[in-house]
């Protein structure tokens, strides 16, 4: 298997003032993504998925442990920007990751610090913006825009820097359902391209979209695998205080009332064709 | 009738070159103690009509008659408004500034002239109603707080003064699915104490359907539409083409009808689509 982010033993403690003993946000984690996969991390708040998604690329450093992305160690700082160029990160809201006031002169702000040639940078901008479907916006204030379009940009602005991984934290928690819908397409449309994504996210219904799930809870891995395993654990992730897709839940109750449903339906259009295919 | 809304409509830097109508013509009546939700596209003038509902925005034309007193008017004290409608923004932790969650909490109740030992009676009763442990919080920064907890302590804010209508624009936004489920049942808690009305602003069909009385769906700042939720969420097609969904119960028997099975429209919730679900698949039972 081709891994491009590998964590060994990963442990991630910062001190709180009122405590004496430090709070372990990580505690012993190993995990390998492989390259062009589509990890979701769900947990509820303060579980340890945000932290991890910092220690990928080098914005946090172990306490103890190791994180490799594309092979280069995050606390080698020799190879800080290759590891920030190689994973790219966006995060929940977008007026915090904007920096300009034109949209391509956003998207342009990541290959400029790279020192890339002008002729280069354009092209990247304009392939960023074309891929986000946000090229005709190109000059447009960034806080005219709508959410799921701002994020979009962020997500560009990732893009122009040419990742191989793009981490995203929660980026369709503050959307409204439409935006949520567009950047969900964008996050698939690049996936599709051969970029590895890891998706933090809150929403079931995007995890269930994923080819592996990772369930946190307080700074370990308690679940891990395809969507339909990790979601045939309905009990357990109730339990972490977590919800399970809308069919995942469904499909649980009419189990328990003897009604014969496929393990393997975790989506409303999968229990639709489900049903409708008994009824033919 | 306790809010009545007539042909209201308001516009936008007036004159200006961004000049833009933000709500047309919208009329609606809203009784004591009613759940009323609020849905629409972004941009749809939800949060626009709810700023009038406080006196925080003026219409061009029409008016907003609450308890009988048209609060429009021009000899209209502000304070009374605010001290019988109470508005819970966006993100309302990001409002929290005081020291303790005490005195953030204090804030509205001694602005509205209340003596320090009334607030503080306030006080204690608004973080107990949003399932806080008033022992345990108060003498605390809000600043050191879980989101979940600053969202809370700033619903508490609004709601020690105590509102005769509560409004909330998207309580839930940004919130992990615990969290989420603890600020609804924690309105649900308030509507029953307080016996307010509530107004809840809400992009999440499921928690409209599960809880309003009534909806109001509004499209390009005209109310679109109007009923109890089964009525509304009847509309499939009106509400796709405003670019809503429905309750995921609704949606999927919204789908197995159109592919030809026979199961009832008006389904709202999950126990309710498991009823109907279990009625058709339990003589095919293996």
């Amino acid at each position: 298997m081709d891994n491009i982010i590998r964590i060994d033993d990963l442990v991630f403690e910062y001190k709180r003032e009122d405590q004496l003993e430090p709070v372990h946000a990580i505690n012993h984690v190993s995990l390998e993504i492989e390259r062009g996969s589509f990890t979701a991390i769900i947990g509820k708040n303060g579980s340890g998925k945000s932290t991890l998604a910092k220690n990928i690329n080098a914005l946090l450093l172990p306490s103890s442990g190791a994180v490799y992305v594309k092979g280069f160690n995050t606390a080698d700082e020799a190879r800080l920007w290759d590891i920030r160029q190689a994973a790219g990160m966006v995060f929940q809201n977008p007026d915090n990751q904007l920096v300009s006031t034109i949209v391509e002169d956003d998207v342009a702000f990541g290959p400029e610090n790279l020192g890339i040639d002008p002729g280069e940078i354009r092209k990247r901008v304009d392939d960023s913006l074309y891929s986000v479907n946000m090229y005709e916006e190109r000059k447009k204030a960034p806080h005219l825009l709508s959410g799921g379009q701002k994020q979009r940009i962020a997500i560009a602005g990732v893009i122009a820097m040419r990742p191989e991984c793009i981490i995203l934290d929660e980026p369709t928690a503050m959307l409204d359902p439409h935006g949520r819908y567009e950047v969900m397409e964008i996050i698939r449309k690049l996936h599709q391209e051969g970029i590895t994504i890891l998706l933090i996210t809150h929403f079931m219904e995007e995890a269930a979209e994923a080819d592996r799930v990772i369930i946190m809870d307080e700074g370990r891995v308690v679940l891990d695998g395809t969507p339909v395993e990790v979601f045939g654990h309905a009990e357990e992730i109730k339990a972490l205080s977590l919800d399970v897709p809308f069919a995942v839940d469904l499909a649980d109750r009419l189990r328990r009332r003897g009604i014969k449903i496929p393990e393997n339906i975790i989506s409303t259009e999968e229990m639709v064709e489900y049903i409708a295919c008994r009824f033919k | 009738m306790q809010i009545q809304v007539k042909n209201l409509t308001h516009i936008y830097s007036e004159g200006m070159p961004y000049e833009s109508v933000a709500l047309t013509d919208v009329s609606f009546e809203i009784d004591k103690g009613e759940f009323v939700g609020i849905i629409g596209h972004t941009g749809s003038g939800k949060s626009t009509l709810i700023q009038h509902l406080n006196g925080l925005l003026k219409p061009k034309s029409g008016s907003i008659i609450i308890d009988g007193v048209d609060i429009t008017g021009k000899d209209v004290k502000m304070r009374d408004i605010r001290r019988k409608i109470g508005l819970v923004f966006q993100y309302p932790e990001y409002q929290l500034f005081e020291e303790t969650v005490h005195k953030d909490v204090a804030f509205g109740p001694l602005n509205l002239g209340m003596t320090q030992e009334e607030a503080d009676e306030r006080v204690t009763e608004a973080i107990g109603l949003v399932g806080l442990d008033y022992r345990e919080i108060a003498d605390r920064s809000p600043f050191e707080l879980s989101g979940g907890q600053k969202r809370r302590v700033a619903i508490a804010g609004v709601i020690a003064m105590r509102p005769e209508i509560l409004i909330l624009d998207e309580p839930t936004a940004g919130l992990d699915p615990k969290a989420h489920k603890d600020i609804l049942q924690m309105i649900e808690r308030i509507h029953k104490v307080q016996q307010n009305s509530i107004i809840l602003v809400s992009h999440n069909m499921g928690d409209i359907a599960r809880l309003a009385d009534r909806v109001l769906v509004m499209d390009r700042g005209k109310l679109a539409l109007t009923g109890t939720p089964a009525e509304v969420f009847r509309e499939t097609d009106l509400l796709e083409s405003l670019g809503l969904g429905l309750p995921p119960p609704a949606h999927l028997m919204r789908e197995l009808q159109r592919r030809g099975v026979p199961v009832s429209g008006d389904i709202l919730t999950i126990e309710a689509a498991e009823e109907a679900l279990y009625r058709i698949l339990k003589n095919g039972k293996l």
